[in-house]
């Protein structure tokens, strides 16, 4: 942590450690640089990198956190980084180059959140369908809003005719 | 007249019949996976040249449906997240909320804990592994798996009345202590489950045809694997020994005896073979629990997390109020963030929970071992054949609960 704030000095912005989990928020610009940083320096050795998730923290800006969990699998020691995106354009460099699985976390990233990863080779929706509108787990997405792929109108017509007609056939023209 | 003089070379033949490649749909729903997903292969002839996996078929939201209740009300989520090893789920779940409060459950509970989170991992590898024979054909380790693992879930019964969705953990301790008899009934499931495992093993481990589909397909080296975030049997088949059991240990893992087993493959055989072992060293852990289980309390004793005995709360009025303000205001951790990390049946599964003083979670994410690991796959098929994509597929024991949340 004092390697990381010795080199990156005024990108850190802040380092707390809360319950034991080292924690350090970082400028969202050099992300790709710190990280290439914490995989490749040989006493920090981060080669593992177990998760990608944002945060919303609606009402405040910059509304979004992005956050990364690290771990070295070498030296044991995890880290959790975190950075701050704008509600506006929500953008923050891909992983991908450095390490593979960044791949499919940040496309649910963008799935969840709606945060685009730049560099990102096939940035698509990943659990939801692509003509899916909006990103549910911001919090003003509606828990309850409903979008399936069909409408409920367009499922019931045909049923509910080929109903009528059975009704119609079964009780004559007085049902 | 060409393909006689190229006759020595195989491939110098094909090469002249090559057409398009193949593109054909594995899935949705494919009898030969365990686990519901599509897999879009490009094919040249039996081999793959691309896999393009899609998950999501069975993602209902569980990160929503967990900020939009009580921080208590996320623990039967958590059971349908790896459906099969729900008390995995409900530990780690629990651990991460109990780190956020700053609470340690008793001794007991602990325990408890450990035995309930092997006996899911032994469920869970009883699945896989009797499934998987199922997908390459052969049916009688699967109904033996199964009937292995219908002793196990006697045991989630008698734990919590419950077979699958078992929802026994509780922030802060347990939904209940033991039933009476229960050393004695854990002892005789796990030794009747162990017998019909032994016949699975016997039936599979050195069965020719089984050997022939699971060694050397579905390589991929340690380095990869860990740049894919590739964690649990997977790995450990590879030769990394990372176990967070080893590595970080929760609950009283640090005081019990067990090994961590690798491969040096990394093929879906040695993955199999970690996996049979996992099973024997599971036993041997619950084994050493039962040994040294000591009496005493399950629940931190504290009336913001658990509720009052009955019998204070019926008489007394400070319990009365204690327990009347958790149902209805429900607990408030403070304001912060964890992450903690156990070990699942298929790799390290996470809770990273933040909080923000409220009775709710403001974020509850899981960390699914299944998605990195189904994510892995892609590389692992990637020049094999067709048919080697059920083995692999298999290995992975993608958990579609889990990998889609």
């Amino acid at each position: 942590m004092i390697k990381l704030r010795a080199r990156f000095d005024a990108d850190v912005r802040s380092v707390h450690a809360f319950r034991g989990d080292l924690t350090a928020e970082i400028a969202p610009a050099r992300l790709v640089e710190i990280c290439r940083y914490l995989r490749d320096d040989v006493e920090l050795a981060f080669d593992f990198l177990a998760d990608v998730t944002a945060v919303d923290y609606i009402g405040t800006t910059p509304r979004f956190e992005v956050v990364y969990h690290l771990k070295s699998l070498t030296r044991g020691h995890r880290l959790r980084l975190k950075a701050r995106v704008s509600e506006d354009d929500p953008r923050i460099g891909s992983l991908v180059g450095v390490w593979r699985g960044a791949d499919w976390l940040e496309r649910e990233t963008w799935d969840m959140y709606g945060i685009r990863f730049d560099g990102h080779p096939d940035l698509r929706r990943i659990y939801l369908y692509e003509e899916f509108d909006g990103h549910p787990l911001r919090k003003d997405y509606p828990k309850e809003r409903r979008q399936p792929l069909v409408s409920r109108a367009d499922l019931d017509a045909p049923q509910a005719r080929r109903q009528e007609e059975r009704d119609r056939a079964r009780y004559g023209r007085w049902h | 007249m060409r393909d006689t003089d190229a006759g020595t070379d195989g491939h110098a033949i094909s090469d002249d019949l090559h057409g398009e490649p193949l593109e054909i749909q594995m899935g949705p729903s494919h009898p030969a996976t365990h686990g519901t997903v599509r897999i879009n292969l490009k094919l040249d002839g039996e081999r793959i040249i691309d896999a393009d996996i899609q998950v999501g078929y069975l993602h209902r939201g569980y990160e929503k449906e967990c900020e939009s209740g009580e921080w208590s009300q996320a623990i039967p989520y958590t059971d349908r997240l790896n459906y099969a090893s729900p008390m995995i789920n409900n530990v780690g779940y629990c651990l991460a909320a109990e780190k956020l409060l700053g609470v340690t459950v008793p001794p007991r509970g602990q325990f408890i804990r450990t035995i309930a989170s092997e006996i899911s991992r032994l469920s869970d590898h009883f699945t896989c592994l009797g499934a998987s024979a199922m997908e390459l054909a052969a049916m009688t380790p699967f109904l033996y798996g199964v009937q292995a693992r219908e002793h196990v879930w006697d045991l989630h019964e008698a734990l919590c009345g419950a077979r699958v969705t078992t929802n026994y953990v509780r922030i802060g301790g347990l939904q209940s202590d033991l039933p009476p008899g229960f050393v004695d009934l854990c002892r005789g499931k796990l030794k009747a489950a162990l017998a019909i495992f032994a016949d699975v093993d016997r039936l599979l481990t050195q069965n020719p045809i089984f050997r022939e589909r699971m060694e050397g397909t579905g390589r991929l080296p340690a380095a990869d694997l860990i740049a894919y975030g590739v964690t649990g049997p997977l790995l450990r088949a590879a030769g990394v020994g990372y176990d967070v059991r080893k590595a970080e240990p929760y609950l009283v893992y640090d005081q019990l005896d067990f090994d961590v087993p690798v491969g040096s493959n990394g093929d879906n055989y040695d993955r199999y073979l970690v996996r049979v072992e996992e099973v024997h060293q599971s036993a041997r852990i619950i084994e050493q629990c039962l040994d040294r289980l000591p009496e005493g309390p399950v629940d931190v004793d504290d009336p913001r997390l658990r509720w009052p005995a009955k019998s204070k709360v019926f008489n007394r009025m400070e319990e009365l109020i204690d327990q009347f303000k958790l149902v209805t205001e429900g607990m408030r951790p403070p304001a912060g963030e964890v992450y903690q990390a156990v070990e699942g049946a298929n790799g390290e599964l996470g809770f990273y929970l933040v909080s923000n003083g409220t009775g709710k979670p403001w974020k509850c994410r899981c960390r699914a071992p299944s998605f990195s690991n189904t994510h892995a796959m892609r590389d692992m098929v990637r020049g094999a054949l067709l048919a080697d994509i059920v083995p692999t597929f298999d290995m992975i024991n993608m958990i579609g609960g889990e990998c889609d949340r």
